[in-house]
């Protein structure tokens, strides 16, 4: 088991819904993503696949180079791929945007 | 293990009751007798291998089709008993499982015949009568696995058990356990030590709150006079207990060691009241 | 000219197996009607989980929702048949179990509260063992004290099906709906082939495991209350109409001189042919209290 986090100051814009998006079978994930309290986005990882810590940073810096929502994300993985944990969190972006 | 499953259950049921046999019309695999114990008259009921069973899958101790339904039968007659006095209800009378089973039975002819409802009839026999007032007593001399102890001991007011490395209370056989989570028994042993609900030693079980007691006792395998009457004893307060507290489960919530190692249940049904309560 | 368009059923039709639990459960309900209680933002997951490397899920895989059906007060809780195959743990047990309770004090203080279960299951994680076995005793000692005073109603779709400790929950149900799809049995066929060898049970063989423990056999058999196809609309209108009619005049699992004779007339010596019990048994179990002239 792996906890990452990461942080994303530039991520400011104030949002205010909700989304939960996924369930955690084999090789799927789920992603809560909510409005921070802190100010800027921040993402909580818990994974059962270990070793992947510079992948989940590429898909999340990719990620927040195209939202800037002040949110929080947490995500419960069981070995998504990176075009899979990118789909959760656009439909999560969905929810939340809409 | 020292002794084949279900001959500990055999030996405790003769030593406590006296008798050894079937009530009349029931398979040789459930063995039913009324005891006094105390004050009171207790039903005892216990599942024991049966060699000659109609079921193929039912011969060493499981609890099958036949088995669910006749004790499903035998505590529903106690109930019957009890609401059908002319005059005023008799005292609620206790009613005794002594449970070493192997499992339920593993078979095509049980899966067919929808052993499932077999085993949720005797469930309910011993949950209805829990409801109404019958101190409902299991004693756990060997083993009590999954659907079998779910079918016969698991709906108990108080569960007390021997402090035995025979006893076993799981959810499925280490054997069979290592084989679908591909660990082997070694492991499954240690990670026992470390996660106590996957434990296999009785004495951690103890530990999850859902025991009334744990019972030092001398050769459970040959129990000897003394020994039979100190559990006498223990199941003549076990009833009191009983008798003392409430008809559902929830002391199984409020144990000291359950308040230790069920914290999450705890918290989870607090946080479903809470928010039932403002929905 | 122009010509009507025809849009047929089958289009239309929602499927409710593709539906993850929190969806199912939410079409079963009022539109508008109902809350989620201790839903994945409370993250009360599993502590037993992530210690043995396996990730949990926010919600434990089990979703309840407070709310109505057919404008009667209903708890609907769904096992999420995708994560860890709808297993029960110390976390789901307790919330199954609480919200049951909380619908048993609610019907005892006059708010009869109906309560909706959604199984797709194997039964005990395996991960959390005892606690999981425990959490399905204190289910079904819960289903029974809420049994007293409103329908139970369990919804079985697939595709895991309802196995091991929580068919006996199904079991103690008052109504039970299945699809096609569908199984309900104690042991699953892989654990049968296992215990008691391939000659007994060659789990790869689909049709006897459907002829066994499949939906149409179970309904057919009388063990289970209804068959209906995988349509959400369809199934949401089962269900209300077994809260409408409340409780049966007897559970199936109170006939127990019924079954025990059934089972003394079977002949053992060979296997049992499933669709013979349609015949011998079919349809002869629960009545509706309020269903006139219907024997089901």
């Amino acid at each position: 088991m792996e906890q990452l986090k990461f942080e994303y100051p530039s991520a400011k814009r104030h949002v205010t819904k909700k989304a939960h998006v996924g369930v955690v079978g084999s090789g799927d994930m789920e992603v809560l993503m909510q409005p921070t309290e802190t100010g800027s986005a921040y993402v909580s990882i818990q994974t059962s696949v270990n070793g992947f810590s510079s992948s989940w940073k590429a898909v999340m810096d990719r990620f927040f180079s195209k939202y800037d929502g002040a949110v929080r994300i947490d995500i419960n993985d069981a070995g998504a791929t990176p075009g899979s944990v990118m789909l959760r969190l656009e439909q999560a972006v969905e929810v939340i945007e809409s | 293990m020292s002794i084949q499953v279900g001959l500990r259950g055999k030996a405790w049921f003769e030593a406590l009751t006296g008798k050894n046999s079937p009530m009349a019309g029931d398979p040789d695999s459930v063995l039913t007798a009324d005891v006094k114990i105390g004050e009171d008259t207790a039903r005892f009921l216990c599942v024991v291998p049966n060699p000659q069973a109609r079921f193929p899958c039912a011969r060493r101790g499981e609890v099958g089709l036949e088995e669910a339904y006749t004790l499903a039968a035998r505590v529903n007659e106690v109930i019957e008993q009890n609401t059908s006095a002319d005059k005023q209800p008799i005292s609620a009378r206790p009613i005794i499982a002594i449970v070493d089973v192997k499992s339920q039975a593993y078979g095509r002819r049980e899966e067919t015949a929808a052993i499932f409802l077999a085993c949720a009839t005797a469930a309910e026999a011993y949950a209805s009568a829990r409801m109404k007032g019958h101190p409902v007593i299991t004693l756990v001399v060997g083993q009590a696995i999954s659907g079998g102890f779910l079918t016969h001991g698991y709906q108990a007011n108080r569960i007390l058990a021997f402090d035995d490395s025979d006893v076993v209370i799981h959810a499925m056989h280490k054997e069979a356990a290592a084989r679908i989570t591909l660990r082997t028994v070694a492991e499954l042993d240690r990670l026992g030590h470390e996660i106590a609900p996957l434990s296999y030693d009785v004495r951690d079980y103890a530990k999850l709150g859902l025991l009334h007691k744990l019972l030092h006792v001398e050769d459970p395998d040959k129990p000897a006079r003394a020994t039979v009457a100190q559990v006498q004893k223990e199941l003549i307060d076990a009833v009191a207990d009983a008798r003392a507290g409430s008809t559902d489960l929830g002391n199984r919530l409020t144990s000291n060691a359950a308040r230790e190692t069920r914290k999450a249940s705890v918290a989870a049904r607090a946080h479903i009241e809470e928010q039932w309560m403002k929905a | 000219m122009s010509y009507p368009t025809v849009i047929p059923e089958f289009v239309l039709r929602q499927s409710f197996i593709e539906l993850d639990a929190r969806a199912r459960a939410q079409s079963l309900m009022d539109p508008g009607s109902w809350r989620e209680l201790v839903g994945p933002f409370d993250r009360i997951e599993s502590p037993w989980l992530p210690e043995q490397g396996i990730a949990p899920q926010f919600d434990d895989g089990c979703v309840v929702l407070k709310g109505a059906i057919a404008g009667k007060a209903a708890v609907v809780i769904a096992l999420e048949g995708g994560f860890q195959a709808g297993s029960m743990g110390e976390v789901s047990g307790a919330k199954m179990a609480a919200a049951l309770d909380l619908a048993t004090r609610d019907s005892q203080n006059g708010k009869t509260t109906v309560a909706v279960l959604l199984l797709e299951t194997g039964g005990v994680r395996l991960q959390e063992a005892n606690l999981g076995l425990n959490a399905i005793a204190e289910v079904m000692a819960s289903i029974l004290a809420l049994r007293q005073h409103a329908p139970v109603i369990t919804v079985i779709a697939g595709t895991v099906g309802c196995f091991g400790g929580m068919a006996l929950a199904a079991g103690l149900s008052s109504y039970i709906v299945m699809t096609p799809e569908a199984r309900l049995g104690l042991n699953g066929p892989e654990v049968i082939e296992q215990e008691s060898g391939i000659e007994e049970f060659d789990s790869s063989d689909r049709a006897l495991i459907w002829a066994i423990n499949g939906g149409e056999q179970r309904v057919a058999m009388g063990v289970a209350d209804e068959l209906v196809l995988d349509d959400a609309q369809k199934i949401a209108a089962i269900v209300r109409s077994h809260v409408e009619a409340g409780l049966p005049a007897v559970h199936r699992s109170q006939q127990v001189d019924l079954y025990r004779e059934r089972i003394r007339a079977l002949d053992t010596s060979r296997q049992i042919d499933p669709l013979t019990l349609r015949e011998t048994w079919g349809g002869k179990t629960t009545v509706s209290k309020t269903r006139k002239g219907v024997t089901r």
